[in-house]
């Protein structure tokens, strides 16, 4: 029986210590006809051997194919030290740090990560992770709701080129408690925020703006009007960001005059593989007067009873263990060991490491855009300045491009279709510091032949 | 045995009421109240200007193990707050009484102070647990 | 002298020009960055380590060392089934195709992965009685989040809008309450009785109109079963409310008992107790969810869907994501993309494992090692909250005699527990018993680890009579002593501010 060491012997003892004639009579509490009869539905178990057999044959099945995917998951070379450092027992396998004085390990280490995470975003104090980028974005308008005592509304404005699942997963959390969403347009040449279309809400009370930089379609924002025209309107600026572009992006802490109050986003690009959409984590950091409303677990340092400095969870009474209904948030479990991923990351990489790794992938997707609109019937469509990712449009509908693209083992990007037909048949690439010229070439390649049939007609 | 002074007011959630002259009242939480909350940590007080209605929570007191509402014992407006107990939460764990009082009302009605306990008949609420 | 942190901060390796060169790309020209407006340039660097892989390695490696964990300690924390980690299962989950996957890749390029999560679900629903599962929500108060948030979607669905108050009894986790008030709802307490069940009368006085359902786990959080769960299930159903199952728990009844059989509604599991997924200092977990068949319209999205047997045309592939289309009621999108995949792989690498007769062995030795120390320190002169009932997988001590006794109490046990080399267990949880200890073995433990558990206990027993100082101490032998809490809340220090600071 795997994992399960008791011998005939060690039963017998037990049994006869406690008193029972059988583990059977341990369950004589749960009523007979509550027990379960059969568990044919379920598989017979299977030796390690078996089950690594098993997994092998269906990772085979799924191909290792050139990704020109974003949209929210990244691929970024993750140093070999990351995972073989968190994955040791003393992280992998290790609890929550309640027993502060067992766990000086993780504590330490969370508060190096809160350390890079407030400065990274230009802020002054960070939590020690929430889910994902989504459901930080939906943490982080509950809490400018909580901070932002002038605003009676509970109203948010949520740009329409905020990443759509980010948009979807705030809406399903947040609706429950009386928040109202209304949507902001973005330019359609330009395909960023534009002050010229906010007009509508002049007058109107709104607790916060969200702003996300870059945005969904890896457009750059002018981020600093927002920010000074939300603050204009007593507003809260709730900024959503790509930890690698702040390594060549001023951090949301210096946007407009006062910067932002609440910063959110995804932190999979720090050391996260992509697998399937998770693990990750979602990083919020915020200015110290509204730590108070911050959800999550926060680190301090203090000292211990010889006056020795140490590490111990602090401001719990905000959490759901001691506060109950009133909690900030009822999260428990977060994201600990991909934070660490992240902190690992962070400190191998630096400050210079993540520029670069940031400038090769801007380099790359530039080489690919110019690479696929050489192709006739290729189009960039938004002109202003991008980060890693850019909306190419096609003169025929996606899909079936990109599954003959999927044929020859690329992935070519994501179609838009379903969640911005405005664009017409349009495209969401992104090449990153891992793809080569070679890989962009025989992108380039498959896509010219994906496209030339029609061109005969 | 905690300190209940017999010239106070109180209200079954532990605060103490007050009543200073010019019909203000004066409110904090009792030293029963700050015993089991431990060492206090944070207070949050309520905007001076702000109006209460009997029963609403206007602050919180924090402790590492805890974290309580209070509850204003009448209605009323918000005429003062001990601003000290920002830098000093633990005032509160040292003179529940004196330094430690939380705010100021003026109650908008008369005789609104009824309704609470006195002296003795508090003491018998803490004791019970 | 003044005394230094075991292991200094990462920043204090740093040094001017150094780092881990051998990680970084290559600088390369490019107009996209030079393109970059200005005013929008990052002017200052962040403060970020300047280290060499070594140091970096060095560093973390260390303070890994400062930490308790399941590969080093035994770890009977009730109610977070600290159970061994099986490293197959993480192997599985990191061979590169699942690993190196994007969310969105196409699923003709995923039918592997899709395959392992589709019969994830089939097994989650199998073990557990329920007619629905979805694997999306990414811890178990998630989980609780869309179990309460699909009540709320049903009654509506109903027409029935007064319903908004979730009943929770007394003893419940803290994130019950917290996430009834995440969903726009009410938490109402019941009590509990004197016998660890659930008051039926005050359950009966509670719940009316206005309930939208009931919030309970099974065993409860005081360790033992609820007889009467078939009773309490129709009192709540007759008054028009729904029940949801808190999986915190299950690993007590795998294989044994199912919360479908007992009347739940609604159920969130968690993968990183039951089934074994790692704790990693605080997450990642996974709280699937799974429902009866009038709540299926409801779950969450996406989930794996495969094309039935009559329909499957060749090359075409069979498993896929459901979305809106499929489920045009469903409270929605929890997550980002499909949940904590990586997490939902390792389960399901172990159900695999385990099998049918593997599962069931769980719930039996589990608790078989949860009665077996209870009896042991009772008989050593512990006393148990419960004495009268039969252990699930945890039970609770209670040290109010020992306090009153000695002036010991729970978090000096828990302290001096360390020093002997034992993870403490859950304190003053529930809140209901007073100085609890809360205590869960699992079934990954030999009787060997329980007895040295007991051995130590004894000692902790003795000190408390004849040397009670060394409790009021402890912990003695760690690297650090026992940690000032209040000045942790009250002198806020929360990031490194530099050599200064």
């Amino acid at each position: 029986m795997p994992f399960i060491p008791h011998t005939d012997d060690d039963e017998r003892e037990m049994l006869a210590a406690i008193g029972a004639p059988s583990i059977e009579a341990l369950f004589d509490e749960i009523p007979p006809n509550l027990r379960v009869q059969s568990l044919d539905e379920l598989p017979t178990g299977l030796s390690e051997l078996e089950a690594m057999q098993l997994m092998a044959a269906r990772a085979r099945q799924d191909r290792r194919a050139l990704c020109f995917i974003g949209a929210g998951a990244y691929e970024h070379h993750i140093p070999a030290a990351v995972w073989s450092t968190i994955t040791r027992g003393e992280f992998y396998s290790a609890y929550t740090p309640y027993q502060a004085e067992a766990s000086q390990g993780t504590l330490q280490s969370i508060y190096e990560y809160q350390s890079m995470m407030a400065s990274l975003t230009g802020m002054q104090v960070s939590n020690a992770s929430l889910y994902d980028g989504a459901t930080a974005v939906a943490e982080g308008c509950l809490m400018a709701v909580r901070a932002n005592r002038r605003s009676k509304a509970a109203r948010i404005l949520l740009p329409r080129s905020l990443h759509p699942h980010y948009r979807a997963v705030t809406l399903a959390t947040a609706l429950n408690q009386g928040l109202i969403f209304d949507t902001l347009p973005y330019a359609r040449d330009a395909g960023h925020l534009s002050l010229d279309s906010f007009p509508a809400h002049d007058g109107q009370d709104f607790t916060a703006l969200v702003i996300q930089q870059p945005n969904f379609f890896g457009v750059i924002e002018e981020v600093d009007a927002l920010t000074d025209w939300a603050h204009a309107r007593e507003a809260l600026v709730i900024a959503v960001v790509n930890p690698i572009s702040l390594a060549l992006l001023k951090p949301p802490g210096e946007w407009g005059a006062k910067g932002a109050d609440i910063v959110v986003g995804e932190g999979q690009p720090l050391g996260c593989p992509l697998s399937s959409g998770g693990p990750y984590f979602g990083f919020m950091t915020t200015r110290m007067q509204h730590v108070r409303q911050m959800p999550g677990r926060i680190v301090g340092a203090t000292v211990d009873a010889d006056g020795r400095p140490g590490f111990s969870l602090t401001l719990q009474a905000r959490e759901q263990h001691i506060r109950r209904a009133k909690a900030t948030s009822n999260i428990c479990t977060n994201q600990g060991l991909l934070m660490m991923a992240g902190t690992l990351y962070l400190s191998l990489m630096g400050a210079e490491g993540l520029e670069r790794v940031a400038a090769t992938s801007m380099a790359r997707t530039e080489e690919l855009v110019r690479a696929l609109t050489a192709i006739a019937g290729v189009r960039r469509v938004f002109a202003r300045p991008t980060f890693h990712e850019a909306v190419l449009t096609l003169d025929r509908p996606v899909a079936p491009v990109l599954a003959a693209l999927a044929q020859r083992d690329i992935q070519g990007g994501l179609d838009l279709i379903d969640h911005y037909p405005e664009l017409g048949p349009a495209l969401l690439v992104c090449a990153t510091e891992t793809k080569s010229s070679a890989d962009i070439e025989a992108y380039a390649s498959a896509l010219s032949e994906a496209l030339r049939p029609a061109r005969a007609a | 045995m905690s300190k209940i002074p017999a010239d106070l007011k109180y209200t079954r959630s532990h605060e103490w009421l007050k009543v200073l002259p010019e019909g203000i009242v004066e409110i904090g939480i009792s030293d029963h109240a700050q015993e089991s909350l431990g060492d206090l940590v944070f207070v949050e007080l309520p905007e001076v200007g702000r109006s209460l209605a009997t029963g609403e929570a206007c602050a919180v007191v924090e402790s590492v193990k805890a974290a309580s509402d209070i509850y204003a014992p009448v209605a009323a407006t918000v005429v003062a707050i001990n601003v000290q107990l920002a830098e000093s939460p633990e005032l509160i764990n040292q003179d529940p009484y004196g330094r430690g009082w939380i705010m100021r009302l003026k109650p908008t009605a008369q005789g609104a102070d009824s309704g609470l306990l006195s002296a003795l008949d508090y003491q018998a609420l803490a004791a019970a647990g | 002298m003044t005394l230094s942190l075991r292991e200094k901060l990462i920043f204090e390796y740093s040094r001017p020009g150094r780092g881990a060169r051998g990680q970084w790309p290559g600088l390369p020209a490019s107009a996209a960055v030079d393109a970059l407006p200005e005013g929008l340039r990052r002017r200052r660097r962040p403060m970020l380590p300047e280290v060499s892989e070594l140091d970096a390695v060095r560093h973390y490696t260390r303070l890994s060392q400062l930490n308790f964990s399941i590969d080093t300690h035994f770890y009977p924390l009730g109610s977070c089934t600290m159970k061994y980690n099986p490293r197959a299962c993480n192997a599985a989950a990191l061979l590169p195709e699942f690993a190196g996957r994007h969310p969105l890749a196409p699923i003709e390029h995923g039918q592997g992965f899709l395959s392992c999560m589709y019969e994830l679900q089939e097994m989650l629903k199998a073990i557990t009685g329920m007619r629905g599962v979805a694997l999306s929500p990414l811890a178990g108060a998630h989980g609780e989040f869309a179990g309460v948030a699909m009540i709320r979607a049903y009654h509506r669905a109903r027409g029935d809008l007064a319903r908004d108050e979730i009943i929770v009894p007394q003893a419940a986790h803290g994130t019950n309450p917290a996430t009834a008030t995440m969903c726009g709802c009410v938490a109402r307490e019941v009590a509990v009785g004197a016998d660890g069940d659930a008051d039926l009368e005050a359950l009966r006085a509670a719940v009316g109109p206005k309930t939208a359902g009931i919030m309970l786990t099974n065993p409860s959080t005081l360790g033992v079963f609820e007889r009467r769960i078939e009773e309490l299930a129709r009192i709540v159903h007759e008054a028009g409310g729904l029940l949801y199952y808190d999986g915190a728990n299950l690993n007590a009844i795998l294989g044994k008992a199912r919360p479908g059989d007992m009347g739940f509604d609604v159920i969130h599991m968690n993968l990183h107790k039951t089934f074994s997924t790692p704790h990693g200092g605080g997450g990642p977990g996974a709280g699937p969810v799974g429902v009866s068949a009038r709540l299926l319209p409801f779950l969450p999205l996406p989930i794996v869907g495969r094309e039935p047997d009559a329909e499957r045309v060749a090359a075409k592939p069979i498993y896929r994501w459901l979305g809106e289309r499929d489920l045009p009621q469903s409270i929605g999108r929890l997550t980002s993309f499909g949940g904590n995949a990586g997490v939902l792989l390792r389960a399901y690498v172990y159900m695999r494992m385990l099998g049918r007769d593997g599962m069931r062995r769980v719930g039996e030795y589990a608790t078989l090692n949860a009665n077996y120390l209870s009896a042991r320190l009772q008989q050593i002169g512990f006393e148990a909250a419960y004495p009268q009932r039969r252990a699930s997988h945890e039970f609770i001590l209670t040290l109010k005699r020992a306090e009153q006794d000695y002036g010991v109490t729970a978090m000096d046990v828990a302290k001096r527990l360390l020093d002997l080399g034992f993870h403490a267990p859950t304190t003053y949880f529930p809140m209901l018993i007073s100085e609890c200890l809360l205590i869960e073995p699992t079934e990954t433990e030999s009787k060997q680890t329980l007895d040295a558990f007991i051995s130590a206990m004894a000692q902790i027993l003795r000190e408390a009579q004849e040397d009670p100082e060394q409790l009021h101490g402890a912990p003695h032998n760690l690297p650090v002593r026992r940690l000032d809490d209040v000045r942790a809340a009250r002198e806020l220090n929360l990031i490194y501010q530099g050599p200064a600071g």
